[in-house]
């Protein structure tokens, strides 16, 4: 047991050599990011009042806005869920030209920017979109689908931007279980979905978890995507926040709105993450 | 009647019966084509050409969980998330087996591979061996009607693997299962086995039991893969086959004259020195490298204007060494330890 003791006290010695290598790093952020981030925060608070936070948490078109906002990061998360998985899954299954084509089409959209996809959908979704003269032509509707300017909108865009964030940490998973695993139950007599709903599924939750955490926290705090294809009628916390800041130039409230979004994105992160702590335990 | 348990017919004409509660061991180096038998048997592979059948049933085209194959894998391939219990639960379940009996099934088959308090362990907190013995529990709870065994000693340090083999050997024996074990050991096939069927390039090269296989391989590549070999390229002359070196050597069922003769020697057949004098067939040379084993010593002899050979002699804690490196030695056998290797 002692030598256990004694080979790690090298080992932390060592470690703590190279932290140095991260100062750079830690300081750039700690000047241009952490501080700026704490300043802002504290005008929520400035004078020793708690009356913009107190607005902030009780007022009902403020805590309309961070439900619905709660309520569309769900919706994303989820939407993104149920696509991310099967392409995971597939991806797993491709040979390696399908799976050089899936990473590739799963990285592409992080090489055009977030605005540029959004003004994008906003040219297929429209009245005149290419969606609606598609389906008008061939007669399948006769009035064009209301797509852009509404949650459905909203969630489309949403889901195109954060869903590469789902698929990766779940094919990460998926790639991590032994491929002998699946075929030792079906050779234990466990049809496709019993191998799925017995093995794949639970081996794959820490990369679930780790994905809808993601998902998830970035959805809560999106603003370009719903700014441009909610069309002012869907309204999200961070719009809100950037509302109070542009148009009312009251620094405080806004400070107070940052405050409430990152304790629920916190809050949120914290929750999904003791999920997951309490899965990789089983998971291994 | 006749009763066939997993009939295999793969690869480059591979034709292969397992006996009911019989080992059957396949044997062959690596990419001799027992994986991909292995795989047609379990399910994973379906043959282009032949039949696998379990008893009367064709299987060839049956999914791996309709076939009833226990299978044991190379790295046992437990379910990290499940506890043993619930892993050996798992092919119950699959059955739908009554609770009650999972729960009676399991614990039988604990105490059957001497681990009845691990029931509620996860896999990772079980060390190499205990993993394996789950892994064959769970291979066998559902009574399969084969049970496959591939490569499963391999991640086993040497000590625990030579236990873990003779636990499996008297398991196996015991509830006489009908066992395919995939090995490219040879030694633990030796040990293992009822019956070996050596593999090379898709083929079946020999099929025979380990006695058979090691006094009397049919091709080269048996006689070089099984055990230590000295393999002499010698001729046939006047229904005797000449040894380089030791000279004729009368055989049963010779060849024509002139032609080549590989015969086999093992190690252990040829004596050193004194030992060597009452032999009839003799010849010097002399000890390039002797090698101490514990229970034996190993030498290579150099015979005077022949082959290298090597000679294996068992040794007794009392007893000196017979020869040394650099001694000239006689060495000598007797002729019903000398082979023909006809393949």
């Amino acid at each position: 047991m002692s030598s256990a003791v004694d080979r790690a006290a090298p080992a932390r010695a060592e470690e703590r050599r190279w932290v140095w290598l991260a100062l750079p790093a830690v300081l750039f952020l700690g000047a241009l990011f952490a501080w700026p981030v704490l300043r802002l925060l504290a005008q929520a608070v400035e004078g020793g009042t708690l009356e913009h936070l107190e607005k902030a948490v009780l007022d009902e078109l403020y805590v309309e806005v961070l439900v619905e906002s709660l309520e569309i990061a769900l919706w994303v998360t989820l939407l993104c869920l149920a696509l991310a998985y099967p392409v995971a899954l597939w991806m797993l299954r491709a040979g390696p030209w399908g799976r050089a084509l899936a990473l590739f089409m799963l990285l592409l959209p992080f090489w055009t920017s977030v605005l540029v996809r959004t003004y994008a959908w906003m040219v297929i979704l429209g009245r005149n979109g290419i969606v609606n003269r598609s389906l008008l032509e061939w007669g399948v509707i006769t009035t064009p689908l209301p797509l852009l300017h509404n949650l459905t909108g909203v969630l489309i865009g949403m889901v195109h931007v954060l869903l590469p964030y789902m698929v990766f940490p779940i094919y990460a998973a998926l790639l991590r279980m032994d491929p002998d695993l699946p075929r030792a139950a079906e050779g234990l007599g466990a049809p496709p979905w019993r191998v799925f709903q017995r093995v794949v599924l639970p081996l794959s939750l820490p990369g679930v978890f780790a994905g809808c955490a993601l998902v998830f926290v970035l959805a809560l705090g999106f603003f370009i995507t719903p700014a441009l294809l909610g069309g002012g009628r869907i309204i999200m916390i961070s719009m809100l926040i950037e509302q109070q800041v542009r148009e009312f130039l009251d620094w405080p409230f806004a400070a107070a709105l940052s405050v409430v979004l990152l304790v629920v994105t916190l809050g949120a992160y914290w929750g999904l993450q003791r999920l997951t702590g309490g899965n990789r335990l089983a998971a291994g | 009647m006749e009763k066939r348990f997993g009939t295999v017919r793969a690869l480059a004409g591979v034709d292969l019966d397992v006996a009911e509660g019989e080992l059957l061991t396949i044997l062959g180096p690596s990419g001799s084509g027992k994986t991909t038998l292995l795989k047609v048997v379990a399910g994973f592979e379906v043959p282009d050409e032949g039949t696998v059948r379990l008893g009367a049933t064709d299987v060839t085209v049956a999914p791996p969980r309709a076939r009833d194959v226990g299978m044991v894998f190379q790295n046992y391939a437990l379910f990290p998330h499940l506890t043993v219990a619930r892993n050996i639960a798992f092919p119950l379940e699959m059955r739908r087996v009554p609770r009650d009996e999972i729960a009676r099934r399991v614990r039988e088959v604990l105490e059957l591979v001497e681990l009845p308090h691990h029931a509620e362990r996860l896999p990772r907190q079980l060390s190499g061996g205990q993993q394996q013995r789950v892994a064959l529990a769970r291979a066998i709870v559902f009574n399969p009607r084969l049970l496959l065994l591939d490569e499963p000693f391999g991640a086993l340090d040497r000590k625990l693997r030579e236990q873990m083999q003779l636990e499996v050997r008297r398991l196996q024996r015991r509830l006489k299962l009908t066992t395919l074990f995939i090995t490219h050991d040879q030694e633990e096939a030796l040990i293992l086995s009822d019956r070996i069927a050596v593999m090379e390039a898709g083929r079946i090269a020999q099929l025979g039991t380990p006695d058979e296989l090691y006094a009397r391989p049919a091709t080269r590549f048996v006689a070089d893969f099984l055990g230590e070999s000295n393999l002499i390229e010698g001729a046939w002359q006047g229904g005797a086959a000449v040894v380089p070196g030791f000279g004729p050597v009368p055989l049963p069922a010779p060849g024509t004259d002139g032609a080549p003769a590989l015969l086999l020697l093992r190690p252990e057949a040829l004596r050193i020195g004194a030992e060597a004098q009452s032999l009839p067939l003799r010849a010097e040379g002399r000890v390039v490298e002797s090698v101490f084993l514990g229970v034996s010593e190993k030498f290579r002899v150099a015979l005077d204007g022949g082959p290298e050979l090597l000679a294996r002699l068992p040794l007794r804690p009392s007893q000196p060494s017979p020869a040394r490196e650099g001694d000239r030695v006689a060495l000598g056998f007797a002729p019903e330890d000398l082979h023909v290797v006809r393949g």
